[in-house]
Order: structure tokens, then sequence, then C-alpha cells
């Protein structure tokens, strides 16, 4: 398949152009974009474009967790969304795996066969107050995507009992309403419900940031649980650190459109790379009076001028360890030789080699 | 030990706000609700405290309370809370005509609010310059228009603003969301109050953009002499913040301590069980422990000790029947509610 792209890719073109999937990998986005027009005045002419996501390439292996990082606007949900194509891509390629094996690029399906690969991808929603129905039981809720299969009856309920108890909710709740149930266990339907149809891919986009810190845990055990149990693949979008550390196996740190920083979660944590990603780690305080919390922080804002040019860096205006080339040159998403060829570890900094950066 | 530990220059006789016994209930057309049942805490001048809790647990209830702000059909049932004003007057709240002048005084001038968003606190029709000069001459007439705007820019560079003589003339939609939580502090400050209350002040901003106005509150509260009450649910923020930490849970003080002892040596087994449910940054922990069960509706509330529907330290039928009294456990000022702790009891009060 050609690539129409004019963008370099992301790692010295070697898979730019590779249709294939490696048999292990569920999802491998490629060169994925998104603008939005910014209109402006009377005639809402087009006066530039703000790019949500700019050129995001990653794969996923079967039965792991990708975390997607990154502070809000960084663009990690617009990817989300654009691997379920609930929004349409600029450019790039999103080759899904399905159930039955078959690839297919969920960049440039059409219609119905949009519909069709959805069946085996999934999406848990941050908010379990709004994302539910108010009108329909929980029966009907969770069936809903069986029935959309042509499920009978008798078996949505089964399925759907089922699943209600994998998720650690009771069965006999199962013509109740969502107002019954606490924010926990909505996000406990929710799940149920993405599970439904045996997805081989689920995208959690903020799964616990609305819920109480005790309920918290709780689901993040049921989705540990669900992940050994039933091998599920998981895209993981999350801005709490310490939670996509308790999960994920490999991490995305995104920011303003762009992956940063990428590679397996213990190394990302312990010994990160980027200045941004060692910037977000240290910024959360641990729940430990005796712990160090930005000692050395500069506490007077700075406004960043949210440039349209492309040149630069796009955290050099952040940076402290910037230099005059951070300014001028956006930096490529490079591994380092003698890397995991599985899961290199990549990170786009000029200054990868000079900065020696701590991790927690 | 003396208590003076956690209580600055030895004002424990005389806290700027003392609240005992606080009770508050709200009407509903399917019955009434009590998010309060019988707080106490003390907040002395200088220092800082942290209220935390899940959602439903009374926090925000008990700062809306302080400033007579509670919603419609509700009542403070009993309880007092006695404030030290700038004269040396003690005032209690609970008594005080919420729409009197004496506590508009107090509410804006002698305590100040910031909140999780700041565009509940501004009008997004008039610049942050008039809505911060307005806070200056309701409670400083003799300021003319010139001492106003200067006292304006003085607080927006206080706060960390770039540019304040061109920012002021912004509305507040054209500032960041960090830039707006600080000149929503900037006008709490403007009439010089001596308690700032902060209900989850930084929940809705990012990471680093929190750490940074985590960082301004804390300089203000020393370089301002000021008293804090930080209400949030985050373990973390509270740890690095404050000298002295309320748990709340179900509209009751569960356990309260100095910041070290709660986080060290936790006594209540909800305190416990909530520390040991947070996943840990700095390790890959292997197995949380999540708190079973949901936090109870305030409008289903349990019999008993309200946390025993979901503690798994009972000792016994008593927890389900009875409300245990406030002992002193530990280290001073460190107090708890727990039958676990009935040997060293010490009636409250």
């Amino acid at each position: 398949m050609a690539d129409t792209l004019s963008h370099p890719a992301p790692d010295d073109g070697t898979h730019a152009t590779v249709p294939e999937l490696a048999d292990d990998t569920i999802l491998r986005v490629d060169g994925l974009r998104k603008h939005f027009p910014v209109r402006r005045g009377l005639l809402q002419r087009v006066t530039g474009m703000v790019k949500a996501v700019d050129d995001v390439s990653f794969s996923v292996q079967k039965g792991k967790t990708l975390g997607l990082v990154g502070e809000s606007g960084c663009g990690k949900t617009t990817t989300g969304r654009m691997i379920l194509r609930a929004l349409d891509p600029t450019a790039g390629h999103i080759w899904f795996r399905r159930t039955d094996g078959r690839v297919v690029d969920m960049a440039v399906l059409r219609g119905q066969d949009i519909k069709d690969a959805r069946r085996d991808m999934q999406m848990i929603f941050q908010d379990p107050y709004s994302s539910l129905n108010p009108r329909m039981t929980v029966m009907d809720l969770i069936a809903e995507p069986l029935r959309a299969q042509g499920w009978s009856r008798g078996d949505c309920e089964r399925r759907v009992v089922e699943l209600m108890e994998r998720v650690g909710l009771d069965g006999r709740m199962i013509r109740r309403y969502p107002h019954a149930f606490s924010g926990g266990q909505r996000q406990r339907i929710g799940i149920a419900r993405a599970l439904a149809l045996r997805p081989s891919l689920i995208v959690a986009d903020e799964p616990v940031s609305a819920l109480d810190v005790s309920v918290q845990a709780q689901i993040l055990n049921l989705l540990r649980q669900l992940q050994s149990d039933l091998g599920l693949t998981l895209v993981f979008i999350a801005h709490d650190l310490s939670v996509v550390r308790y999960l994920c196996d490999h991490v995305a740190v995104m920011y303003h459109g762009q992956i940063v920083e990428q590679g397996v979660s213990e190394t990302l944590f312990t010994a990160p790379r980027h200045p941004y990603t060692a910037t977000l780690l240290h910024a959360a305080p641990a729940p430990d009076p005796h712990a160090a919390w930005m000692e050395e922080i500069d506490e007077v804002e700075t406004e960043v001028e949210e440039s349209d040019t492309d040149e630069g860096c796009p955290f050099a205006a952040r940076c402290v360890h910037a230099i005059d080339r951070c300014r001028q040159e956006n930096p490529d998403l490079v591994g380092e030789s003698g890397d995991d060829a599985v899961a290199p570890h990549l990170v786009a900094c000029h200054r990868v080699d000079e900065v020696t950066l701590q991790g927690v | 030990m003396t208590k003076s530990m956690n209580t600055p220059d030895g004002q424990e006789k005389d806290p700027l706000l003392r609240v005992r016994d606080l009770r508050v209930r709200i009407a509903r057309d399917t019955g009434e609700v009590r998010p309060l049942n019988g707080v106490s805490f003390d907040i002395h001048a200088g220092q800082s405290v942290g209220i935390v809790g899940e959602s439903g647990c009374g926090k925000t209830m008990a700062a809306n309370a302080l400033l007579r702000i509670l919603p419609r059909r509700s009542e403070i049932t009993t309880g007092s809370m006695t404030f030290r004003t700038k004269d040396g007057d003690h005032v209690d709240l609970a008594q005080i005509d919420p729409t009197s002048v004496r506590m508009r005084q107090i509410r804006g001038g002698e305590i100040s609010m910031i909140f999780q968003e700041p565009m509940t606190a501004f009008s997004p029709v008039h610049t942050v310059h008039n809505q911060i000069a307005e806070m200056i001459r309701l409670h400083d007439p003799d300021a003319d228009a010139k001492q106003r705007r200067d006292r304006v820019e003085e607080l927006l560079d206080l706060v960390g603003i770039p540019n304040p003589s061109q920012r002021a003339d912004d509305y507040p939609f054209q500032l960041s969301g960090g830039m707006r939580q600080r000149a929503m502090i900037a006008m709490a400050l403007a009439s010089g109050p001596r308690l700032l209350i902060a209900d989850e002040p930084t929940t809705a901003l990012d990471m680093t953009v929190q750490a940074k106005v985590l960082k301004l509150i804390e300089r203000m509260q020393r370089e301002l002499n000021l008293a804090l009450m930080l209400i949030t649910h985050d373990l973390g923020v509270v740890a690095h913040m404050v000298s002295y930490v309320y748990v709340m849970y179900l509209g009751r003080v569960v356990e309260e301590g100095p910041v070290a002892a709660i986080y060290d040596d936790p006594k209540h087994p909800y305190t416990a069980a909530l520390l040991r449910s947070i996943p840990n940054l700095a390790e890959r922990s292997q197995h949380l422990e999540p708190i079973e069960g949901n936090v109870p509706s305030a409008d289903n509330m349990p019999t008993g000790c309200p946390f025993h529907t979901r503690c798994n330290e009972q000792v016994g039928d008593i927890c389900r029947q009875a409300m245990p009294a406030r002992i002193g456990v530990g280290e001073a000022g460190h107090a708890t509610s727990c039958f676990k702790h009935t040997d060293d009891r010490v009636e409250d009060g």
C-alpha cells in the first residue's frame, strides 16, 4: 500500500510502508494526524490549523497495556477517539487486527465497515454518570451491543448476568436503572458493556479519574484482573502517572500533539530521557509528607505563547535544558541502538545524550 | 508533650476559628439529609489545616456553613463556629444573620474562599481589574481609583501574573486556567483576609500547573501569615501543604492529627485503608487494597460508626450500635473516633 503522507517517517521510515502487522500486534498507529481548522470572522474563514495530533506512531501488542499520558490538550483523547474512528484522522494509518485475525486500516474504512470493525474494539469512558443512558436498565445497557449482533433475548440475559458477575456486580440487579448504582458500580457497568462482544482491544479514557479514591483501587484491580483472565489489550489514556505505573506495560508521553517519549513503563518511570517526562514525574506530590516535592520549582507562571510555527521542539519554551537548536528544529522521535527491538525506548530530544534526568 | 506542636505561637487557648459539634440538616421532598453530624475542628492564626475526605463526607458543606452560604432549605441545627475577628471580638458564625452587614464583612473581609473552578468566582462580563477593585472598594471605601488600580496590579504581581498592568484589563476568559486560578487568589487576598478557605483549588488543573499554584498558596500563607483551610480529596496534595489534618467521613471527623502522624501512623481504619488504596508513583505496587463497598449516601446513613459498613477491623456489635467518642492517641494532637482505641478513651470536649 502506498504511503501518500508527506511527513517524515518517525523511525527511519522502516515501518511507514509496511501494511502487515507482526503476529502479536493488535494495533499499530502510523503517522496519525488530526488537524482542526480554526475559523474566524463573519465568513468563518479558515485562518489556521490546530494540530491536535501531529504525526503519532505506536503499536500495542496482544495482552499488553499501553498508557497514553500527558496534560490536557496534548492530544491523547483525540488519538483514542481516532482509533475507534469516532473522529476521522487527517492523515495516517491505524492498523488493527480484528478478532478473526484480519488486519484493517481503521483510518480508511467507510460506512458499514467501520461499524463492523468496531465490534472488536470498545471504549470505556471517564464519567460513569453521563455515559450511561438513565432510561435503560442494566440489562438493556449491557445487552445493547449483543442485540445489535442479533442475539436472542435469552442468550443476551445469560451473557449479561455472566458479564455482571465477571465485573463484580450482583446479577440480580439486572433490571435496575443506572441511578441505583454508585459511581464505581456504574463504571463496572461500562466495563461489562465494553466486554460484551469479546473485543480484541479496549480504549479506556481516564476510566478512574472521576471516582472516589477508595473506589479507584477497586476499578484498577478489576482492570488488572480482566487483563490477566481475558488477555485484554488496552490503550489506557490517563493523566495520573501513579495509576499508569500500576497498570501499564508501555507508556507513550504526549505533548502538544506529539509523542515525546515512549518505552517500557518501568524504564520510563525510573530513567526518563525526555525533560517533559521528568517534569511530569516530579510535579505529582507523593502521599508522603517526608518526600521531597518540587523544591526548586520556578513558581511564577511563564506564559507560554502557543506558536503557530512548526519550528522547534514543542516543549522548548518550557524546557530548562533548551538551547538554540531546540527552538529551531523539531527533534525526531528516535531510539538508541542496542534497545529492545520489540519495544524500543524512543525519545524526541536534541539533548538526550547531554542531559541527565532523575526518575522516581 | 504539650499541644503546642500543631498550634503556632501557643495560641491553643484562643484559636482563630473554633468549630464545635456542627450539625447541618437539609430538607428534601423525600425526607431530610444530614451532611454534617457533629463536626469539631480548630484553626489557629497562620496555621495550615487540611480537611480530607471523599465525595459526600461534608468537607465542602463545612466550608459553606462557615461562610453561611449553605444551599436552600438547609439549616444549622446545633453547634458553634466561633471566629476571632480583627478587632479581637469573638463571633459565633452559627448564630449570626447570614445577610447581616457583620456577616458580609467577615465573608470576604476576614474569611476568603477560592474554588476549584475560577469561573464560578468571576463574572464573565467584567475585567479582572474591575472585579478585584470592587473587592478592595467594599473593604476599604477610602481608597481612590488610583490607589485601587495600584493595589490590583500589586496583587496580580504578587500571585505571579506577568505584565500585571496589561493583564488587569483582560476578561477572565482571556486567561489560561492557571492564570485564572492566580487571579482568583489575588481577588481572595484583596480584602486582607486572615483565613483562606481553598476548596479543591487545583483539582481541575494540569499536574505541572497544580504544582505552581500550590506553591503560590503556600507562599501566600507564609508571607501574609494567613490561616489556610485546604479542602481536598488528594492525599498527595495534603501531605505537602498543611501541618495539621482532619479526615472526614460521612459528615464526621474520624481522625485528626499533625500531618506526619496521620501518614506515618494512621489510627482510624478508614485513614489507614485510604492510604493503602492509592497507587504509588515511586514504586510499582503489586496489588492495591481497595476499600470494599461504596460510600453510603447521605440519605441512607448507617447507624453506629459511619465507617462500620466498610470496615474490616470491627471490634464487635458496638461498632454497629454506638458512635465512638473522640480519643487522643499517640502523639499530642493526634486523635481518632474508633472503638479499636477504647482502652485509652478520652471524652471529647
